[in-house]
């Protein structure tokens, strides 16, 4: 990505920071064209199929996209710092049965330390794929997709042919997915305070800027004096605590965890946040597109279902989703680097 | 693509590959080969040195557990020298294969499988049987041209037919009704799947039940829960579902024990009594069915034993001593019929643990 070298600030476009008019920089949002069609395929789905909307089909829309969407916002940390982390599956599978273990072993311990222990634990594994990247200096892609392995490999020794049942479980702790305050499922709830915390994280705080620098150019970022290695850290460290979380959460809605809990998921992830707008080489995107890109992955699944399209279908057009996302992310940053060009040559 | 080899790691388990296969070259006997517990007599059964392995659909999976304990029993008491386990996390269709190709390298004495896929396991099969394996399908079958007999849990009319009683019963004997099976080229399922069709068309009783949809949930318990939720959001007026698969059954379960469908749409089919208990105490799922899966597990590991040691060869008459179960015979097509499937409801279900 291109940098100005005048003006530090090291973000590319950014929402919120709109200088010439409003409405202008509304339009050149990337996560406008997912709003879009997030909007476009709700309203369409519910003309020809009015149930999607109905108070349970809501319910049902924002419980199937509260899981990913955390994922998609810790995954979002990483690959801003053009870093990937392939593990958060594994970490979720790993999370999610130890929590069906920890309530089977201690049944009265409170529910929020069940929920501290799963996020430290995640965590713990996060920080794990953290230091081996910035230690040993290999590719996350290499790290991360052999930790995948190893996390799944520790889960299946662990759990075996073990499985732990929503019975298993207190009642309270299940009906975190059931319960609604003001129509949102308590467990989303928790979802859009993890995106609204991180997002103001990444806007308005220095290290939160400092991951921008560090995937827009990591030579240049390193010059100009950020800790590379720690935030990278921190990215790391972020996205397994926010795994850990979806993994508690993943117990409290599903009725089984075991050694298979959350195989495959991390794709799913990763496309979340590059049909969120997130640029899968680092330096651009935003949580909040993310988020969005997991609502609409997870929307998609339910729409075709509620509209009885063979589900065969579905993978495809989410592969058409996200060669859409690139194709426009790449004319994005070639008319972006043009008027950059442009305006410098005024300024002069 | 994630593997598992419980018992014995990958690599002892190409060692031991490797040395069977060196002993084999060699002509060498016994002492030569020292593998371990799982170790071979390459090819013909040998009195008392028969080997069994398992291979289910999937591992890790609570139904096969069962199935597995009930085989691993069986193949104790029928006396082989060594049972194994071995599989796929995952149960696609082509996953068995490598798995069976070891097995022959191995020289295992009896490969007893549950196909996920009834032809993309046949030449594997076929190469086993080549090397002197004898075959034992369980629970699902295999096209019957690759293996020497099926064990089955029941006579597939009599599962396919209690669950539409079950579902009649429950939604008043009219309305519509849908089915969320396990994986679309799953033979179990597909087959229950046939005959209820047949017998919603056939049968009078059965007139105003309209099967509306079929879904698959690939066995995965997310899929099958957004799977049920689609059901209910394509379908506003589904009075019933019939999962006849237990991980479809426990996700459809939990996803209307916790929405405003509890109650109100009928959920039945074949589920584990200790999966399904608190959905039965809740009262989303009134009364649904299963056979012991241990029974099957313990009677495809005496089938095994009488294949290899020639007492039967699969011929339909062929009768053999099933342990504590007493005689069976072998049905037309080669099956073996385990036993009748039990209905479990709020009255009886604590009666169960499996």
């Amino acid at each position: 990505m291109s940098l100005d070298s005048k003006s530090a600030a090291p973000a590319h476009t950014t929402p919120g920071h709109g200088r010439p008019s409003a409405l202008g920089s509304f339009l050149k949002l990337r996560e406008l064209p997912v709003v879009l069609a997030l909007v476009v395929l709700v309203a369409v789905t519910a003309a020809i199929n009015p149930l999607f909307l109905s108070a349970q089909g809501i319910k049902d829309l924002l419980l199937n996209a509260t899981i990913l969407m955390i994922l998609a916002v810790g995954q979002t940390l990483v690959i801003i710092t053009r870093n990937v982390d392939l593990s958060v599956g594994s970490i979720l599978g790993l999370v999610a049965f130890g929590t069906g273990s920890i309530f089977v072993a201690a049944p009265n311990l409170p529910i929020v330390a069940v929920f501290v222990l799963g996020m430290l634990f995640g965590a713990a594994l996060g920080a794990l794929n953290g230091l081996l990247i910035t230690i040993a200096k290999v590719p996350a892609l290499v790290i991360t997709l052999g930790t995948l392995y190893i996390f799944r490999g520790i889960s299946n020794a662990w759990a075996g042919g073990t499985q732990y049942f929503a019975g298993d479980r207190p009642d309270a702790f299940g009906n975190l997915s059931v319960d609604t305050f003001l129509g949102f499922p308590v467990i989303t709830l928790i979802a859009v305070v993890v995106v609204a915390i991180v997002a103001v994280y990444m806007l308005g705080t220095r290290p939160g800027r400092d991951l921008y620098a560090i995937g827009s150019e990591p030579d240049a970022a390193r010059l100009f004096g950020i800790p590379v290695q720690r935030r990278v850290l921190l990215a790391f460290v972020v996205n397994g605590l926010l795994a850990g979380l979806a993994g508690v959460l993943y117990a409290s809605r599903f009725n089984s965890v075991g050694a298979t809990t959350g195989s495959g998921l991390e794709l799913d992830v990763v496309a979340a946040a590059v049909v969120g707008g997130v640029a899968i080489f680092g330096g651009s995107g935003t949580v909040f597109g993310a988020a969005i890109g997991a609502l609409l992955l997870t929307t998609i699944t339910s729409a075709l279902t509620a509209l009885r399209v063979d589900k065969f279908w579905q993978q495809a057009i989410v592969g058409i989703l996200i060669l859409a996302a690139v194709v426009i992310d790449r004319i994005a940053s070639v008319r972006s680097a043009r008027k950059l060009r442009i305006a410098e040559a005024r300024n002069v | 693509m994630r593997f598992i080899h419980s018992g014995s790691t990958g690599r002892r388990a190409a060692f031991a590959a490797l040395a069977t296969s060196a002993a084999l070259v060699l002509s060498a006997c016994g002492g030569g080969a020292a593998t371990e517990g799982g170790g071979s007599e390459g090819g013909s059964g040998s009195e008392g040195e028969q080997t069994i392995t398992f291979i289910p659909k999937q591992l890790n999976n609570p139904y096969t557990d069962v199935v597995l304990g009930g085989g691993e029993e069986g193949a104790k008491e029928a006396g082989f020298a060594s049972s194994e386990v071995v599989g796929p996390l995952d149960a696609s269709a082509s996953s068995q294969v490598s798995f069976i190709n070891a097995e022959t390298q191995r020289g295992t004495n009896v490969i007893v499988i549950a196909a996920n896929d009834p032809d993309a396991v046949g030449p594997a099969l076929e190469e086993a049987r080549t090397a002197g394996a004898k075959i034992v399908a369980f629970d699902s079958d295999t096209n019957p041209d690759y293996r020497d007999v099926f064990v089955s849990q029941v006579n597939a009319k009599d599962v396919a037919l209690i669950q539409l009683e079950l579902i009649s019963e429950q939604i008043g004997g009219e309305g519509e009704i849908a089915i969320l099976s396990a994986t679309a080229n799953a033979t179990n399922q597909n087959e229950w799947i046939k005959f209820m069709e047949e017998e919603l068309k056939s049968n009078p009783d059965y007139a105003k039940i309209k099967l509306v949809a079929k879904v698959y949930g690939d066995d995965d318990d997310t899929k099958s829960f957004q799977e049920a939720q689609g059901l209910l959001q394509a379908y506003p007026d589904l009075k019933g579902i019939i999962s006849p698969t237990t991980v479809g059954i426990a996700a459809t379960a939990r996803y209307l024990s916790t929405s405003e469908y509890k109650g109100k749409v009928a959920l039945t089919g074949l589920g584990l009594p200790n999966e399904m208990r608190p959905f039965v105490k809740d009262g989303t799922v009134t009364e649904f069915a299963l056979w012991d899966p241990a029974q099957l597990g313990y009677v495809a590991a005496f089938a095994g034993k009488a294949l290899a040691d020639g007492d039967i060869t699969g011929e339909t008459g062929d009768t053999f001593e099933a342990g504590e179960l007493g005689e069976r015979e072998i049905g037309d097509g080669g099956i073996v019929l385990v036993g009748p499937p039990t209905q479990f409801n709020a009255d009886n279900i604590d009666d169960y643990d499996f």
